[in-house]
């Protein structure tokens, strides 16, 4: 049992190989999870697993069992976006949107990891209490999703209008 | 991918018992390195036993060591305030590596056995005695900027891609492992093997053996340490290379030094010959310098990396001098 935006779904995963990514797409019927590269490379496909962003190409289905995942379509509904949604569009943080699903999520799961203590690469001291989400530290912390329109700044403005208050 | 069948263990005895007595198993961490070479066909596993669910828990040991169960992710040993005040270039070694992504699922475990990403590895119509014993080496003349320049063999320049364990092999990490017949420790510049002829063996695990712990002693209460890697993007790629260093400068004079280099060999290259050099020296450049010469001394280039080794030397100076 997987429990896919708040709700309990008994689907047999019969064949060990099935990704969480085609049980999420073919068996769930989300269709906002992408498969770009099938290989961990783009971040198309990220969902949030009990909460932290994985990619769900890379996670077998039956590894997900008696945990929850969230996907897009658990973040925000058409009249109800959620505000990083809404910055996206404000921002132009999208052309094709093909990347966005993931963009959105893995953004999610980026501030958790933020408010929990997660350092980064460019963080100014990696013991620190806390790490303040420069536009330097959103790049660095997204770089597991890419964007082949380069949306890129607009990304990072609706991140960081969301996360941090507005952009400078 | 090939069929195969999926159990999941709670415990290390359990997942021992079943990698033992199911023909094929092979422990499955994140999946973030073998799922994608499942899928490549490259690894075709009968079974897998998911290891990622054994207990996470980051503590100190009694003994003062840092003990980081395997079945830990990057991204909670990166995250953990011990780890980051008293062992800091584990996790800059972590959060040099990957992605936020990966680094949440891939586990420690998992990332000291991820295989090489040699392109001739991952590409099923090339000649890899790595894949196939005896099949031959396309990095030989082939497109081997990526490969190694120490400890390389004719039958193999692949390297191991970690950050972590670069880091690991400064701090004289030992691994703990539990298998059918027991339980037994490793010191872990032992763990990886040299090529030779042989370069499908990569490490010294006996079949069925299962990385439980890896433990860390406490460094040098004066020394400081740093984490320097060199790519050719900002973030998530792998190392051109890598520097893990550890300096204790009492006076002027270096009391102790450890050096380990990454994205130059099989395995994480602990410099002990340039540590020699180092101690006793004078804390300049020049000392540095000579430390640097003497850890790459044994260098050989290939075709297209022979730029990997004035870039180490350039990062082994201005990390010792970083730290002086």
């Amino acid at each position: 049992m997987i429990v896919i935006n708040g709700t309990p779904h008994e689907i047999a995963i019969t064949d060990p190989r099935r990704s969480l990514l085609d049980h999420l797409r073919t068996d769930a019927g989300l269709h906002g999870p992408k498969k770009g590269c099938d290989q961990g490379g783009c971040g198309a496909c990220t969902v949030l697993l009990d909460g932290r962003r994985v990619l769900a190409c890379l996670t077998l289905a039956a590894q997900a069992d008696g945990r929850t995942v969230t996907t897009v379509e658990g973040v925000g509904r058409d009249g109800d976006l959620d505000p990083l949604q809404e910055a996206f569009i404000n921002h132009d943080g999208f052309q094709c949107g093909y990347c966005t699903p993931g963009q959105v999520c893995s953004a999610i799961g980026m501030a958790d990891e933020v408010a929990r203590g997660v350092p980064s690469r460019v963080s100014p001291e990696i013991g620190a209490a806390s790490f303040d989400l420069s536009p330097d530290e959103i790049r660095e912390r997204m770089s597991g999703n890419l964007c082949r329109c380069g949306a890129y700044n607009g990304i990072v403005a609706a991140i960081e209008e969301t996360y941090v208050g507005g952009p400078r | 991918m090939k069929p195969f069948t999926y159990q999941r263990a709670d415990d290390v005895a359990s997942a021992v018992a079943a990698a033992a007595t199911t023909p094929g198993a092979v422990y499955l961490g994140g999946g973030t390195n073998l799922v994608d070479l499942m899928r490549q066909n490259i690894e075709r596993p009968a079974a897998l036993v998911d290891i990622s669910r054994l207990p996470a828990r980051i503590e100190i040991g009694t003994d003062g060591r840092l003990r980081i169960p395997a079945a830990a992710t990057n991204t909670d040993v990166a995250a953990d305030p011990v780890v980051r005040r008293d062992f800091r270039i584990i996790a800059e070694a972590i959060v040099n590596g990957a992605s936020g992504q990966i680094r949440n699922m891939a586990t420690v475990g998992g990332n000291l056995m991820q295989r090489t990403r040699c392109l001739y590895f991952y590409d099923a119509g090339a000649h890899c005695n790595k894949r196939e014993p005896g099949s031959g080496c396309d990095a030989v003349d082939g497109h081997n900027r990526m490969h190694a320049v120490l400890g390389a063999s004719p039958h193999c320049m692949a390297t191991h891609p970690s950050d972590l364990a670069v880091a690991l092999a400064a701090l004289d990490a030992r691994v703990h492992l539990a298998g059918p017949a027991g339980q037994r420790t490793v010191e872990l510049r032992d763990l990886h093997r040299l090529p030779g002829d042989t370069p499908h063996v990569e490490h010294t695990l006996e079949p069925g053996e299962l990385i439980t712990t890896v433990s860390v002693p406490a460094p040098p209460a004066e020394a400081r340490s740093a984490y320097r890697k060199v790519r050719e993007r900002a973030s998530y790629a792998f190392a051109l290379v890598s520097v893990a260093a550890l300096l204790e400068v009492r006076d002027g004079t270096v009391v102790s030094a450890r050096l380990a280099l990454g994205g130059v060999a099989a395995k994480p290259w602990r410099a002990a010959s340039a540590e020699a050099v180092l101690t006793g020296a004078p804390a300049t450049r020049a000392s540095f310098e000579r430390a640097a010469d003497v850890a790459l001394a044994d260098a050989r280039p290939l075709t297209h990396n022979g730029f990997k080794i004035p870039l180490m030397r350039r990062v082994i100076v201005s990390t010792l001098e970083e730290l002086s």
